[in-house]
């Protein structure tokens, strides 16, 4: 336990921020030109934090793997952002959105980071608008707000059903204008290959150039990580199909101990499977369950079209389940819920794992207008996937993998354990505990990318001004980039016959069926075997064709499949390990007599802080004890 | 369904480029269009060949990374959608399909589908922002936007930057893309301060990196997966001629 120190600072919650930003550590404008930072990833977090450090006057070198940092996966979240503003005179407040955010995580988060996300969630929203980010407003001029999963107030903004979008290019615009001045290099088309660590301080890192392949030395006075989450460990998710965990995981083998891994979202709205080749699931947003009421037929087989069907046969099984919070329960609920009637037997469709969204009524009631003008690029969507107009017939969904709330572990500074290695955004554990609210997504990864990351690194920064330009001639880069260049040659040499993808895909399957949305010890050590022969027979099996150092796509996802085959141990093995049902992470084992999440205060009230110990030997777990301080820790219910 | 595939291989960017032919047998109507690719490089790769490079990323339409000529339309033949969001069971049995990379000077091949599109970036840099460091802003609601005004910044907002404009114009111009950006903040109160400098610095860019210029023969519109309108490019004269 000793070695995780989570930095919270003393006094009352509401004030802890306040008191930090006023007695933290800051650097002369003078010097902070001379410290160099590199940012992985180019998301709301990367972006932001970018761009305000930058603003700083810092010297910033931000990485992606894309053609352009504006097509990083922030780019698609579809609902909206969410923020205590109180315009609905709906009785939000700081404090709601930080209990909503630490009831909906079910107690697993850390509470001091939560407050501090809620209480800049209002600055988010004001520096959005101010980058003309044309969020959603109503008649007389002012923004607009709806509601989202497991809260009881208006509080989330939103540009049609595309705000990932929009705040990602107000985002990249700041990113912008930070470039021309000169403040931020950009370097798109690169992937971090590994972190290079030199006297236990994170100062740089091995990337390779996506297109000549090239392998390239960066240094640097401290790193930030912001490169999402490892939602596509099941292959099939709603994350863009590049998405990957390697950046965080090749720091978690460099020392950052990686938080909660087996807390994954999956999502309860997304468009079903339609074909076995099929590469990814789209999300359908958690806004359409405003107006879409999700049923299934009361009697098992009835083929009938769902129009066809009466009100009188129809479930309405969030409603009925759910009566308080309705249509509206929070993801991982919905989710489950949603499994447990087409595993008893009631989903519809050919494969009978999908449910209907219904808006028939809400188009009854608001006119097909309304509908369309709050979701309008949705029901676009949906019908160019599927060919079905949801405007006349339910739509059908099915749950996905979504957002992962584990992450690397990071102290309130957003430090993970090895000093000057920062994790903001999706890709550190903080915020959400066992399981994230809809629109908190956007919110947090903004928070912590413009306003949190860029008062906390000066801390540590400092201390750091005496150091002069990091060379990267030192052996520590020699040692990592050797390491790097092995392993891609490695992967070429092989020469199997299968696909890096048709691992992955294989991977995916197993995750999905025994670390999904429902887990038990059996299927869990199951799944440890099952992991562990497919990732010897990737290494005997893989094809890479071509060389590393040209463009090579299927190198690549060799690459990202390695490491998930090692994430994928250690988030089983979170999952075995947590012998309670929270949030996001249900075992079977432990659950009320009416299917709920049965939760044990008494022995898991902590983050679960994994540290790599070397190739194929055990991990270590640490515990951060969960200390709730201004809440009571209750049962979450939304009946 | 059985399919020909007449696709645009080229190694590198000095390399000269061909069309191949492969033969696809079991392709279901269900797939996506690059579902369909990704079987295919699975074949390939499968027998050692290289396979097909291409850019994708969120395959649902928004990231902009996508996009090739297919039967010689951006992002193929169905309209107001992304390659990406292409169903297989918008082609005919036994039909021969044509792809081929964006083709447009300021786009540069760099293998087979893929192209160089770093050019956009270079036009958003040298202006498609407001100046505003964070913790600047003014509170949200004390700036009052028009319902409408507000509505119409957002649809020139939605570009995703795939590029299909400039490929789908014969002057490879990039004036739809540009005045969408410049609509965008034309339209909203917060981007009327920069509103000179931004329009210059963009439009100077364009030319300098070298797309063409505008002959309103409406191509970019026809073929933009995001619907955004020609009357954007208007305006941006409009822009253009306030700015001097």
């Amino acid at each position: 336990m000793g070695k995780l120190i989570s930095k919270i600072p003393d006094g009352p919650l509401a004030m802890k921020w306040t008191k930090y930003k006023a007695s933290v550590k800051l650097v002369n404008p003078a010097n902070k030109k001379k410290l160099e930072i590199i940012v992985i990833g180019t998301g709301l977090s990367g972006a932001g934090a970018s761009s305000a450090l930058g603003e700083l006057g810092y010297s910033v070198k931000t990485f992606c793997y894309q053609d352009s940092p504006r097509r990083a996966h922030s780019v698609a979240a579809q609902g909206g952002i969410n923020a205590a503003k109180n315009y609905q005179n709906d009785g939000d407040s700081t404090y709601r959105l930080f209990y909503d955010m630490i009831k909906g995580g079910d107690f697993r988060a850390r509470e001091a980071n939560v407050y501090r996300a809620a209480e800049v969630s209002n600055q988010v929203i004001d520096h959005y608008t101010a980058l003309g980010v044309p969020f959603a407003r109503d008649y007389g001029g002012t923004l607009d707000t709806r509601s989202f999963g497991g809260v009881q107030v208006s509080r989330t903004f939103y540009s049609s059903g595309q705000t990932g979008q929009q705040c990602l290019l107000g985002a990249y615009s700041s990113l912008n204008r930070q470039i021309k001045k000169g403040n931020v290099t950009m370097y798109p088309r690169r992937e971090m290959l590994d972190l290079v660590l030199i006297d236990g301080k994170a100062r740089g890192i091995i990337a390779r150039n996506l297109l000549t392949g090239e392998i390239e030395r960066h240094a640097a006075h401290a790193v930030v990580l912001a490169t999402g989450g490892y939602g596509t460990i099941y292959y099939m998710s709603t994350l863009a199909v590049n998405s990957n965990a390697s950046a965080a995981w090749k720091a978690h083998k460099k020392g950052a101990f990686f938080a909660n891994p087996s807390f994954v979202q999956i999502h309860p709205t997304c468009v079903p499977q339609l074909n076995e080749f099929q590469s990814k699931l789209t999300l359908m947003s958690e806004s359409l369950r405003n107006d879409g009421r999700v049923w299934v037929p009361k009697t098992k087989g009835d083929s009938r079209p769902a129009n066809d069907i009466p009100e009188e046969d129809r479930d309405y099984f969030l409603e009925r389940r759910y009566p308080a919070f309705g249509n509206l329960v929070p993801r991982d609920v919905a989710s489950r819920a949603t499994k447990e009637r087409c595993d008893a037997g009631f989903g519809i469709g050919e494969t009978g794992l999908a449910v209907n969204l219904d808006f028939r009524d809400s188009i009854k009631k608001q006119g097909k207008k309304a509908i369309e003008s709050k979701y309008g690029n949705l029901f676009d969507m949906y019908k160019t996937i599927t060919g079905i107009d949801s405007y006349e017939e339910p739509m059908r969904i099915y749950p996905a993998g979504h957002y992962t709330m584990g992450g690397l572990w990071v102290d309130y500074e957003l430090m993970t354990t090895i000093p000057g290695l920062y994790a903001i955004g999706e890709s550190n554990f903080s915020d959400h505990g066992a399981n994230r609210l809809g629109a908190s997504s956007l919110m947090q990864a903004s928070g912590d990318g413009y306003f949190i990351l860029p008062n906390t690194i000066n801390n540590y920064l400092a201390d750091e001004i005496r150091v002069p330009k990091i060379s990267t001639d030192k052996p520590e880069f020699e040692e990592t980039e050797k390491t790097v260049i092995e392993r891609l040659n490695k992967f070429i040499s092989i020469k199997g016959k299968q696909t890096a993808s048709s691992f992955h895909k294989r991977l995916g399957k197993i995750m999905w069926d025994y670390c999904g949305m429902v887990r038990n010890e059996e299927g869990l050590k199951k799944a440890l075997v099952l992991i562990k022969e497919l990732r010897d027979e990737f290494w005997r099996d893989l094809n890479v064709p071509g060389k590393f150092t040209e463009l090579n796509q299927e190198l690549e996802k060799a690459g990202r499949v390695a490491d998930y085959f090692e994430l994928a141990e250690l988030l089983v093995t979170d999952a075995l390990n947590r012998n309670e049902s929270c949030g996001a992470h249900f075992r079977e084992e432990y659950q009320t007599p009416d299917g709920e999440a049965l939760r044990n205060d008494e022995k898991f009230a902590f983050v679960a802080a994994w540290e790599y110990t070397g190739e194929d030997k055990p991990h270590i777990l640490h515990k951060e004890e969960l200390k709730f301080e201004e809440v009571e820790m209750k049962v979450r219910s939304y009946k | 369904m059985k399919l020909t595939l007449k696709i645009w291989r080229q190694k590198n960017a000095d390399a000269k480029g061909n069309f191949e032919t492969y033969k696809m047998d079991n392709v279901s109507p269900k797939m996506a269009f690059l579902e369909m690719l990704d079987a295919l490089n699975k074949k390939l790769v499968e027998e050692d060949k290289d396979p097909v490079a291409f850019d994708h990323d969120c395959r649902e339409g928004i990231c902009g990374s996508c996009g090739m000529y297919i039967n010689g339309h951006p992002h193929g033949p169905v309209s107001a959608i992304t390659t990406c969001h292409l169903s297989m069971r918008y082609f005919k049995e036994g039909e021969t399909i044509w792809v081929e990379p964006w083709r447009a000077k300021p786009f540069p091949v760099i293998k087979d589908l893929i192209v160089d599109r770093t050019a956009f970036d270079k036009i958003q840099i040298a202006g498609g922002f407001i100046s505003v460091n964070t913790g600047a802003a003014p509170e949200a609601n004390s700036i009052l936007i028009q319902k409408k005004k507000s509505d119409d910044a957002f649809d020139s907002a939605i570009c995703i930057g795939c590029g299909a404009c400039v490929a789908a114009c014969k002057n490879a111009s990039a004036m739809l893309f540009v005045s969408a950006k410049i609509s965008q903040f034309a339209l909203l109160p917060q981007g009327h301060i920069e509103a000179k400098e931004r329009v210059r610095a963009m439009v100077i860019k364009m030319d300098e990196v070298g797309f063409g210029n505008c002959s309103n023969t409406g191509a970019c519109e026809a073929e933009c997966p995001k619907q955004i309108k020609l009357t954007n490019i208007a305006r941006l004269n409009r822009e253009y001629y306030k700015a001097y």
